[in-house]
């Protein structure tokens, strides 16, 4: 039977059918838009917390879509297993819900950073990795303007040690270097997950980086998320 | 019998929020290099961004007012912990 994944819809988000569109063309997917207010996740298999602009950022990105009714469902059905993951937008929102640590702060460049990245994956035991390697060079976008992650320095190092950071900014050979961190994010820190490995948030679109024709480098990579999401469902 | 109710008034509770010195600012330090520090303010050493809330309340007195936003802050996260620092005014 085909995975059933939950996207949810705030007002502002708006890389939901992305996010949607992205799932429906792999094998053994279903995607269905699940307004945040409606119906219970516990029919899902796995959600995903999209991208936009949940109630138009106010007063901080995630930080009204995080007191929501899905996310109090959402919270629980993580609790059990239930794979989540959030986008951008949805990964602050994952942070603001608490369902992740530290903080998602303004580029340190003050612009909204839109391009594509090259990515380390740090963790191929996640539940959206797991089709991954250690060390692999992933290319996905990204655009945002509040990406910085950012959490006191104890956590920081908590983090690394136990292998919760997933992806990391680097340059084309692998390396994290400071010249390949488009935001000043803490330690190049692009992904984090929790500690079953179940919840994860990304800065960058997977959802834009499924189609070779629409990638300079050819990449698809953004599938290997999905395709592993699925797998953990 | 004689009913004693509780009388409330409304104040105005001032709420600042503003990045932890760890954080970083790069708003308030463009602020700070880029206009102030050039502009002949010598004496000025540092300029730090935040949010300012003015919210209503109805209460007994100023500092149950005050009570009360400081809990609508934890409870509702009008500010991350992780990375802000909160002033609640009466």
């Amino acid at each position: 039977m085909a995975a059933r994944v939950a996207v949810i819809r705030f007002p502002g988000s708006n890389c939901d059918m992305d996010a949607v569109q992205a799932i429906r063309t792999l094998k053994g997917a279903r995607a269905d838009l699940v307004w945040h207010e409606d119906k219970a996740v516990s029919d899902y298999d796995a959600v995903v917390v999209p991208g936009g602009f949940s109630f138009g950022d106010y007063l901080r990105a995630g930080a009204i879509a995080a007191k929501s009714p899905a996310m109090e469902r959402i919270r629980k059905a993580a609790d059990q297993g239930l794979p989540v993951l959030g986008i951008c937008n949805g990964f602050q929102i994952l942070i603001e819900a608490g369902l992740l640590p530290g903080a998602l702060l303004r580029n340190s460049t003050l612009r909204f950073v839109c391009r594509w990245t090259a990515l380390r994956v740090d963790s191929d035991s996640t539940s959206f990795t797991r089709r991954m390697r250690k060390g692999q060079v992933l290319h996905i976008p990204i655009a945002h303007n509040e990406g910085r992650y950012y959490a006191p320095k104890g956590d920081l190092a908590r983090l690394s040690r136990e292998g919760l950071v997933v992806l990391r900014y680097c340059d084309e050979d692998g390396v994290p270097s400071a010249s390949a961190n488009p935001t000043g994010t803490s330690d190049n820190i692009a992904a984090i997950c929790n500690r079953a490995g179940n919840v994860m948030g990304l800065m960058p679109h997977p959802e834009r980086g499924t189609e070779p024709l629409l990638s300079p480098s050819g990449s698809d990579d953004g599938a290997l998320i999905f395709r592993s999401m699925l797998e953990a469902a | 019998m004689e009913i004693s109710l509780p009388v409330k008034s409304t104040f105005r509770v001032k709420v600042v929020i503003s990045n932890r010195p760890g954080s970083g600012d790069p708003e308030g330090e463009t602020i700070y290099r880029d206009l102030v520090s050039k502009s002949g303010f010598r004496d000025v050493k540092g300029i730090r961004t935040g949010k300012f809330l003015s919210v209503e309340v109805e209460a007994p007195d100023r500092e149950s007012a005050r009570k009360v936003v400081s809990r609508m802050c934890d409870e509702l996260r009008i500010y991350n912990p992780a990375a802000h620092s909160l002033t609640v005014e009466a």
